[in-house]
């Protein structure tokens, strides 16, 4: 299962880098998205998918799952809308400055 | 344990949650900030003196105890960052009234400016990898919306490439720490520290310390991942471009300094040489950059990147002699780069440029401009009797005792070129004929935008007249992250 975990978190984490390495400034965008996403993944499968119980005083059992990781991913995942909401409106502002989304034409002289 | 730590952390956070409500009132905004910036001067002199008179301090978030709840720690290396924190944003701030346009008060300037302090000061105190991670997250939001203020569209255009440039990083900073923890199971940098001087296996710890000083690196403009800072330092308005200068780079750096002398101390002939050849070509293309701008504030910021190599090249030596230098060097850096970016806020105040190439003879009109501003490019550059000199003289001193000649010729020479690019700019700026016509700058009064930085430039030259106590000061600050067990004891045995 963690192979198979690993591999899916791979995967979304190449698509993220190819959507980064896009001209298009509202991919690049969807690109740091995935790549939140398979970062979330890793941190589940890397702090090991044990099986137990939930981790509650009431439950007697021999094992208990870790719930930190679960914790951890819910702050990531906070932040990671706050920061895509803000950079989903800087992206569409900066489209609109300047009447282009193809980031080749946004590169800036190197004389300004 | 004691609650005088939380307070650079609460301070400014409250402040600033405060200060979005009062987004009408400009007046009432920057009375209070200023008063709120002054009593966190006062609170970080207290904490810098009662940790060096009383030793390490640590307050455990909700009591949980280490290593299962979040601690602050605070020590010498972290409280002298704080001091300085305040120092520069204390200045900034006052600057800010005097150049900020009025109606970008009303856009939360403030609030944020406080949140930024915040995530500032919560990165530098923490204890705990994924609470920095989080305090890292507050200070780059504030410092997003910071930096794409006024909304011009250069640095619409800039900004979003800074914000994706710093979330990618962070992602790789969550993929490190997944790494650290699976291979460690704490979070804990105390606890971490010990897990991994115990552990037999060293691979994975040397591939999340490398993606550890990927990500520091991106942040603290290493090479080769500093390209980004030239340009998104140039957009926004003076006041920022200085707090940006002098604080957040080093904050990366603060975090590369604190992780490879508690944690990734194993390895340190793989580790530590690594670091030592990304500051010789940090150094080395941060002042050729330098060299070829004709741009003020373009010139600064390239000579950020250079001196964070300085810092970089004391930790790779890794001796206490280097270590210190690096620890004098941050101090000097923080307060003269923050210094120079609001010379460069001023002139283009007066003269309504930053090209080089279209202003020259403010040595006529504005003397004290044009000699403060020369005492602290001297100071960047290097000359005795001023902190820059002291600073480099320890870690080049280091260097030829460890015999690493290659490092020590190539710091010698970026002096050389920090010296060459500050007359550059001074010749261009302040040399020949005005100008500028007297009714041009006559509206202008110079001394409320130079009283913030009079401050800045009388603080390098103290550090650099009073070196024999300051250089002690930082011994005993590179003694203490030199030998991580006082910080682990601290945090891990009460």
């Amino acid at each position: 299962m963690e192979i198979l975990m690993i591999l899916t978190g791979g995967i979304i984490i190449t698509v993220a880098v190819y959507l980064l390495m896009t001209r298009s400034i509202l991919r690049v965008v969807f690109g740091i998205i995935m790549l939140s996403h398979g970062v979330h993944l890793l941190i589940l499968t890397l702090a090991g998918l044990e099986e137990g119980a939930p981790p509650l005083l009431t439950e007697n059992a021999d094992a208990y799952t870790d719930p930190l990781p679960q914790a951890l991913i819910l702050t990531a995942i906070v932040i990671s809308f706050g920061v895509t909401a803000f950079l989903l409106v800087l992206a569409y502002q900066t489209n609109k400055a300047h009447d282009s989304d193809d980031l080749e034409e946004l590169r800036g002289n190197a004389d300004e | 344990m004691s609650n005088l730590l939380l307070l650079p952390v609460l301070v400014p956070f409250l402040a600033g949650a405060v200060l979005i409500l009062l987004r009408n009132h400009p007046l009432i905004q920057r009375v209070s900030s200023a008063v709120i910036m002054t009593v966190m001067l006062l609170i970080s002199i207290q904490l810098l003196y009662t940790i060096t008179t009383g030793g390490i301090l640590t307050v455990e978030l909700g009591n949980w105890s280490p290593p299962f709840g979040i601690v602050l720690v605070g020590d010498m290396f972290a409280s002298m960052m704080v001091l300085l924190t305040s120092i520069v944003g204390l200045a900034c701030l006052f600057f800010s009234f005097q150049t900020m346009a009025r109606i970008r008060e009303k856009f939360f300037f403030y609030p944020f400016y406080f949140f930024l302090l915040t995530g500032v000061n919560g990165s530098f105190l923490t204890g705990d990898l994924f609470n920095l991670f989080v305090f890292f997250e507050v200070m780059l939001i504030s410092s997003f919306i910071l930096i794409v203020f006024g909304g011009t569209p250069y640095q619409l255009r800039e900004s979003y490439k800074y914000v994706v440039i710093n979330v990618f990083a962070s992602g790789l900073f969550l993929v490190a720490i997944a790494f650290i923890y699976g291979a460690t199971g704490t979070l804990n940098m105390a606890h971490i520290a010990v897990q991994v001087a115990e552990m037999e296996q060293q691979g994975v710890i040397n591939v999340a310390a490398i993606l550890l000083l990927i990500v520091f690196g991106m942040k603290g403009a290493l090479f080769p991942l500093y390209f980004w800072l030239p340009k998104s330092y140039y957009g926004p308005p003076a006041a920022i471009a200085a707090l940006f200068g002098g604080l957040l780079t080093k904050v990366g750096i603060y975090a590369i300094i604190r992780t490879f002398t508690l944690i990734f101390v194993h390895d340190t002939a793989f580790t530590h040489n690594i670091i030592l050849a990304l500051a010789g070509l940090t150094m080395f293309f941060g002042v050729l950059g330098a060299v070829s701008q004709f741009d003020f504030k373009r010139i600064l910021s390239y000579h950020i990147i250079s001196q964070v190599g300085y810092m970089v090249m004391g930790l790779g030596l890794f001796t206490p002699l280097a270590l210190a230098g690096a620890i004098y060097y941050i101090a000097h850096h923080i307060i003269v780069k923050s210094a120079l970016f609001l010379f460069a806020g001023a002139t283009q105040k007066i003269t309504g440029t930053t090209d080089l190439k279209k202003m020259s003879g403010l040595l006529k009109t504005h003397p004290a401009l044009a000699w403060l501003f020369f005492i602290s490019a001297i100071s960047l550059a290097g000359i005795p009797p001023l902190s820059g000199f002291f600073s480099k003289f320890a870690l080049i001193l280091s260097g030829v005792e460890e015999g690493r000649y290659i490092i020590v010729a190539v710091s010698l020479l970026v002096g050389l070129l920090t010296l060459f690019s500050m007359m550059k700019i001074f010749i261009y700026v302040f040399w020949g004929g005005p100008s500028l016509k007297r009714s041009d700058y006559a509206h202008i009064k110079l001394l409320p935008l130079l009283a913030p930085i009079i401050p800045l430039v009388a603080l390098t030259i103290t550090l650099g007249l009073f070196a024999e106590p300051i250089f002690v000061f930082s011994e005993g600050v590179a003694a203490e992250i030199l030998d991580p067990s006082i910080y682990i004891d601290a945090v891990l045995e009460e």
